[in-house]
């Protein structure tokens, strides 16, 4: 169980020692030591929050340590900035791409390639690089038309073209199909064998099995273990990331009942910017007490369906959008409220709630016309009830666990886990008829994921109808009575959990059910 | 050499406070070194430009006189930036309002009633309103940018003026100077005091309590706040932006024109081309002195109100220009968006970075 790299100071390519880094009072790390080898994949894995971005960060000169030295290939370096770092040999693979849509993909590689870098033929290069690893991509292709695994490729592409020594990627497959991840592993194999090292960021215990070679578990910005990922269990992973064993969600089969509470009939939408997606002809079904989970690659439509339901978007003509047995064309988002519908949009900050406001603002938010409270918290001329919001707070709070330094605090103030688990909570306080849940558990630590998805199953449980969008297919999984798959704007019909398996769901995710038409352009 | 600004980690919230006194403590230590180069006794000179129009009752009135205005349009101002609404036109809704207030006694002068007065309230806050509708309708109609029209149409009102006093407005028995006739009776604010303080403080500070419990304890205030800081939390809550976006201007608008009415109706008495020293530009530093907050405004709307009476200080005792009215202001200005964005920001400096050898391409 100990990791063997300390015997061989000869392939120790970057090695931290005694790193702290300080934001005023917090500590993001504490005092964390470890070696990174070439030719080894090295899981850096951790929940949110447990400090893992700030530590990569400081390797790549994005931050300065407050205490502790870096030293790359035995010497002592000041990473100084992400420049420097791709001088050295670092080459880093974000999470959120920085691309420009309406620019191909030689483009946006020569942009961000330094002058010496750009000379000669760079497509040619680019075509190379990517056939000898695996990594298809045409030079010429506009980034709007690519895929989400392609436009990673790009930016693997363009680290790779620097030659680097160690390439940290953090949470790839987060944006991946199961077919794309799969891809993916292939290079990352082919360019450890070639020596070099890969830093690997993700919680995703399954695949850091099946690619990584040794794995560092942060929690809290500490050091807790250094584990061979081959020996350890998923289960033992994810233990030693939470610090407890996590909580299982339980679920008694659905008590079916037959009514319709949303129904989506022939929706077309155009997209509202250019790089947005087009809804094409998507129709669904969501009875009482039934949980249809729609899977699917991030930005593949999601948003765009979401605010079509929710009332946001203003739907175009010749579709129908039923919310429990009324016709809701043409209804906002708060008269949709009133027929018992909620919402939970994927962003928890600047859509879902507001960052400088406290909790009971934010309460007001989504409630102040639903009348569903005891009198109504809008009373107009006499003002906002604020003692009933302060009470709500209160309740919503201790139902659903969320952890805050006071009791009215500021929402920017709670972490991702507990401020997801008050605006989930503040929408099952109303016990909704009708729930859609945009990602609910995105970016969310183990523990709440867990609260949230036991909350969202025991709602549907007392006759709710709830539509879960997830690209998480285990949540999906755990949650789903039914599974539908957006691709491209197009909605699959949808199945029984049961009939479905994971790779069923992948070929779906990267566009088996579309119709061929609307593929021709791409 | 590279200068980066780095968002502090931990916000300092108890400096948000702070801002606004150390960017008056600023002003005034730059004041004193300008007074110095000028050859002027710094400390005399800011004595009294600060001090001394607070030392006798006249001059006291007459910050009060001046402050009117400025906190009426002021508070609208600052709920109008609260929702991320620029409304840089005030002093157009202002010469606007004051327009149309005038339409009663110059059109109707023999309409002496307290109802006259009534009327001319409400004309002069629904000119403004309207006049401010403008830059509202461009913005959600057609996406136009309101900082560029709401100040042009400045210059439109201005001028508009300009033409009505010289022209059809004209005073017939005034022997062709640019005035209207003098108002008279109901068709002034009542005074009080030595006869320059007016009705117009009591509905100023009335305003700045209404819109202060708006902001804090009414939905329209809630909406105000979540649709100017979070667009898409605001779509979430079922608030429209583009009412928003009227709301402002309409509100923002008729203020300056109810505080426009109020200066011709009150210490100025008849149309003129010149009816405000810039009221409207300035109360956009009361706003932002104010903390964008009303109760903050009444405060920071007294503080300008004597730097314009202190200004006036200076070109008497000591023969300075009274631009230095506008220097001080411009001062106060600079300093306290320097020290928000010092609160929020630090500075960094970034040597070049280091050159190393790269790897050979392939």
């Amino acid at each position: 169980m100990q990791n063997n790299s300390n015997n061989d100071a000869q392939s120790c390519l970057l090695r931290v020692a005694n790193l702290t880094k300080k934001f005023g009072e917090f500590v993001a790390n504490d005092n964390l030591t470890l070696n990174v080898e070439a030719g080894k994949v090295h899981a850096l894995l951790g929940e949110n929050g447990a400090g893992k971005s700030t530590l990569v960060k400081m390797m790549y000169g994005a931050l300065q340590p407050t205490s502790g030295v870096i030293e790359w290939q035995g010497e002592q370096v000041v990473v100084a900035s992400p420049a420097h770092a791709r001088d050295l040999g670092i080459g880093m693979v974000f999470q959120h791409f920085s691309l420009f849509e309406a620019l191909t993909v030689v483009e946006n590689i020569s942009l961000a390639l330094p002058p010496q870098l750009r000379q000669g033929d760079l497509s040619q290069r680019i075509e190379d690089l990517s056939k000898d690893y695996g990594l298809p991509l045409n030079p010429s292709a506009l980034v709007a038309d690519l895929s989400v695994g392609e436009r990673q490729r790009i930016e693997i592409v363009r680290c790779l073209l620097q030659q680097p020594k160690l390439l940290i990627m953090d949470e790839p497959t987060a944006v991946l199909t199961p077919q794309e991840a799969q891809a993916l592993f292939a290079t990352l194999r082919r360019l450890v064998d070639d020596g070099c090292a890969v830093l690997y960021i993700s919680h995703r215990l399954e695949e850091v099995k099946q690619i990584c070679h040794d794995a560092t578990i942060l929690r809290h910005g500490k050091l807790v273990s250094q584990v061979d990922p081959q020996v350890e269990t998923a289960a033992t992973l994810a233990q030693l990331m939470v610090g407890a064993s996590v909580h299982q969600v339980s679920r008694q089969s659905n008590t079916q009942l037959d009514t319709v509470l949303l129904e989506l009939k022939n929706l077309n939408q155009a997209a509202k910017t250019p790089f947005g997606v087009d809804l094409v002809d998507v129709n669904l079904v969501v009875k009482a007490g039934e949980i249809l989970a729609i899977a699917g690659v991030a930005g593949n439509g999601q948003g765009e369906l979401f605010g079509v339901i929710s009332g946001e978007n203003k739907q175009a003509a010749g579709a129908s959008v039923v919310l429990m047995e009324e016709a809701c064309n043409g209804l906002d988002i708060n008269q949709r409220r009133a027929l018992g519908a909620a919402f939970v949009p994927e962003e928890r900050i600047g859509h879902g709630a507001v960052e400088h406001l406290s909790l009971t603002d934010n309460i007001l938010l989504s409630r102040h016309a639903c009348n569903d409270t005891e009198s109504p918290l809008n009373r107009g001329i006499m003002g906002i009830d604020r003692a009933q919001l302060a009470a709500l707070n209160r309740t919503i709070g201790t139902d659903y666990d969320v952890r805050k330094g006071r009791e009215d605090a500021i929402a920017g103030s709670l972490s991702g886990g507990n401020l997801q688990k008050f605006v989930v909570g503040r929408e099952l306080n109303r016990k909704p008829k009708l729930l859609v849940i945009n990602q609910p558990t995105w970016g969310v630590d183990a523990g709440a994921a867990a609260l949230i998805r036991q909350a969202v199953i025991d709602l549907s449980r007392q006759g709710s109808a709830i539509l879960v969008i997830s690209q998480d297919l285990d949540e999906i999984f755990e949650l789903a009575d039914s599974i539908a798959v957006i691709s491209r704007g197009q909605l699959s019909k949808s199945y029984a959990a049961t009939e479905l398996s994971r790779e069923q769901i992948g070929l779906m995710m990267a566009g088996s059910h579309e119709q061929s038409t609307a593929v021709a352009g791409v | 050499m590279q200068l980066l600004l780095e968002r502090r980690s931990a916000a300092l919230g108890w400096m948000n406070l702070m801002s606004p006194v150390l960017a008056i403590g600023l002003t005034v230590l730059m004041g004193g070194l300008i007074f110095l180069a000028m050859g002027q006794p710094p400390l005399t000179a800011l004595y009294l430009y600060f001090i001394d129009p607070l030392t006798s009752w006249w001059s006291v009135e007459e910050v009060l006189v001046k402050a009117s205005p400025l906190i009426l349009i002021g508070v609208g101002l600052a709920v109008c930036f609260k929702g991320n609404v620029w409304n840089i036109g005030a002093e157009g809704q202002l010469t606007a309002g004051a327009l149309m207030g005038a339409m009663i006694p110059v059109l109707f002068g023999d309409w002496q009633s307290p109802l006259a007065l009534v009327a001319m309230l409400i004309l002069g806050a629904l000119g403004g309103a309207l006049f401010g509708c403008i830059p509202a309708w461009l913005k959600t109609r057609f996406g136009v940018n309101e900082i560029l029209t709401s100040l042009m149409l400045v210059y439109i009102a201005q001028l508009l003026l300009d033409w009505m006093v010289r022209g059809p407005w004209n005073d017939p028995n005034g022997y062709n100077f640019p005035k209207s006739a003098a108002f008279e009776g109901w068709h002034l604010l009542p005074t009080w005091g030595d006869g320059r303080m007016h009705f117009g403080l009591v509905i100023a500070l009335f305003t700045a309590l209404i819109l202060y419990w708006m902001m804090r304890n009414n939905l329209k205030g809630f909406e105000v706040k979540v649709v100017g800081s979070a667009p898409r939390a605001g779509a979430f809550a079922g608030f429209s932006q583009t009412k928003m976006i009227w709301f402002c201007f309409a509100l923002s608008g008729g203020l300056a024109g109810l505080a426009g009415l109020i200066e011709v109706a009150g210490p100025v008495g008849q149309l003129q081309p010149h009816i405000s020293p810039n009221y409207g530009f300035t109360a956009i530093i009361v706003a932002f002195l104010g903390r964008l907050n009303p109760l903050g405004v009444i405060f920071s709307g007294l503080l300008l109100a004597i730097s314009y009476i202190g200004g006036e200080g200076v070109q008497i005792e000591l023969g300075i220009s009274d631009k230095t009215t506008q220097v001080f202001q411009g001062m106060l200005l600079f300093f306290i968006l320097m020290c928000d964005t010092l609160i929020l920001y630090r500075i960094r400096w970034l040597g070049a970075p280091k050159n190393s050898t790269l790897g050979e391409p392939s």
